[in-house]
């Protein structure tokens, strides 16, 4: 199974036509396919918060928005989840590498890695963990749920999910 | 003039536009001078008026104006790039330069010293910005939007703000008025 097309059909299908990036290497597959599709939008970011911003903009002008990138960034954008995404009410499916888990190459990545599922617990973020490649099912009810109720949604991609990275 | 007195200026050709207006005292002045649907107002998250503003714009054909500050975008440089490299012709960014962080004060940002927004908006690749004085907003902002071109605005006005209550309408209200304003 190709995971990269697998998510890019499944965003596709559930019309999310918008998607914003900051890259990690092993979101590097996945960024290429959406930006490879005519039926997806692909706007790079350069901070979280920004990407964040866009996508609200771009959910009050009729399309459905996602945004892919590092659990680093929880760090980068708890402000904007609380007073833009949240307090306005808004959709939005977040694609994250989950860096610093099982795999791990770079200790530096730990260290966000285990506040990340307790920041998005406190910011009553509703949260899923891709582990391993057969987790990726579970990604089409996810955006389903997402556009339901309105709200972030996490998903956490850890190197396992991927396959790991090799050397970096 | 001050920024209210500038809105207060624009208020009748922002109405019949989309407006995205920054977080503080800028959404107070516009939401007290001229409340309209087609008013996005943030109550929080500052920075971010001029990426919601592009995400619109690229999502739907109508004409989106963005009411943003210097401290605005001081917080959200990386902004400039990203309209530099995706800019559509029914975006203008309407940067309110007083030179002063007027939510919190009035203390000064840089730009009251030696940074230079229309010189960075240019560097970032945007295409069409035009540096304005206060009273000649209107006038810049009617052209902007005749152009059908996506426009940089950097408008050099005094510091100060006007004595407006704060908006106590719900977030999500804003949020639904203004959405179906859009798709109106």
């Amino acid at each position: 199974m190709n995971i990269d097309k697998r998510i890019a059909d499944d965003l596709a299908a559930n019309d999310v036509s918008f998607v914003t990036t900051v890259p990690c290497k092993q979101l590097a597959g996945v960024i290429e396919e959406i930006d490879q599709r005519s039926d997806i939008f692909h706007i790079p970011s350069n901070k979280e918060d920004e990407g964040m911003g866009l996508c609200a903009g771009a959910w009050m002008g009729g399309k459905r928005p996602a945004i892919i990138m590092q659990n680093t960034a929880i760090g980068v954008t708890i402000n904007t989840l609380a007073t833009l995404i949240q307090y306005y009410r808004m959709p939005l499916p977040m694609i994250i590498s989950y860096r610093g888990e099982l795999r791990e190459p770079v200790a530096c990545q730990v260290e966000m890695a285990v506040h990340t599922k307790a920041l998005l617990a406190q910011m009553h973020i509703p949260t899923y963990h891709f582990h391993w490649q057969s987790d990726v099912e579970e990604f089409d009810n996810i955006l389903k749920y997402t556009f339901m109720c309105n709200k972030p949604v996490a998903i956490l991609t850890d190197a396992n999910f991927w396959g790991g990275y090799g050397d970096q | 003039m001050i920024r209210s007195e500038i809105l207060r200026d624009i208020a009748p050709i922002l109405r019949d536009q989309l407006v995205v207006c920054n977080i503080g005292i800028p959404s107070q002045e516009l939401h007290a001078i001229d409340d309209q649907p087609t008013n996005f107002y943030m109550l929080g998250t500052m920075g971010l008026a001029s990426s919601i503003g592009l995400g619109l714009a690229l999502a739907q054909p109508k004409t989106v104006i963005v009411i943003d500050g210097d401290g605005s975008i001081l917080t959200n440089l990386g902004t400039l790039p990203t309209i530099g490299n995706n800019c559509p012709d029914n975006y203008i960014l309407m940067i309110i330069d007083n030179g002063s962080y007027g939510s919190t004060g009035d203390q000064p940002t840089y730009t009251s010293m030696k940074t230079d927004l229309v010189a960075m908006a240019r560097a970032a690749g945007c295409e069409n910005v035009v540096e304005v004085q206060d009273v000649d907003t209107g006038t810049a902002l009617q052209a902007a939007i005749d152009s059908g071109k996506g426009t940089v605005m950097v408008v050099k006005c005094d510091s100060g703000n006007a004595k407006m209550p704060v908006i106590t309408m719900d977030p999500v209200v804003i949020r639904d008025r203004f959405m179906k304003a859009v798709a109106s």
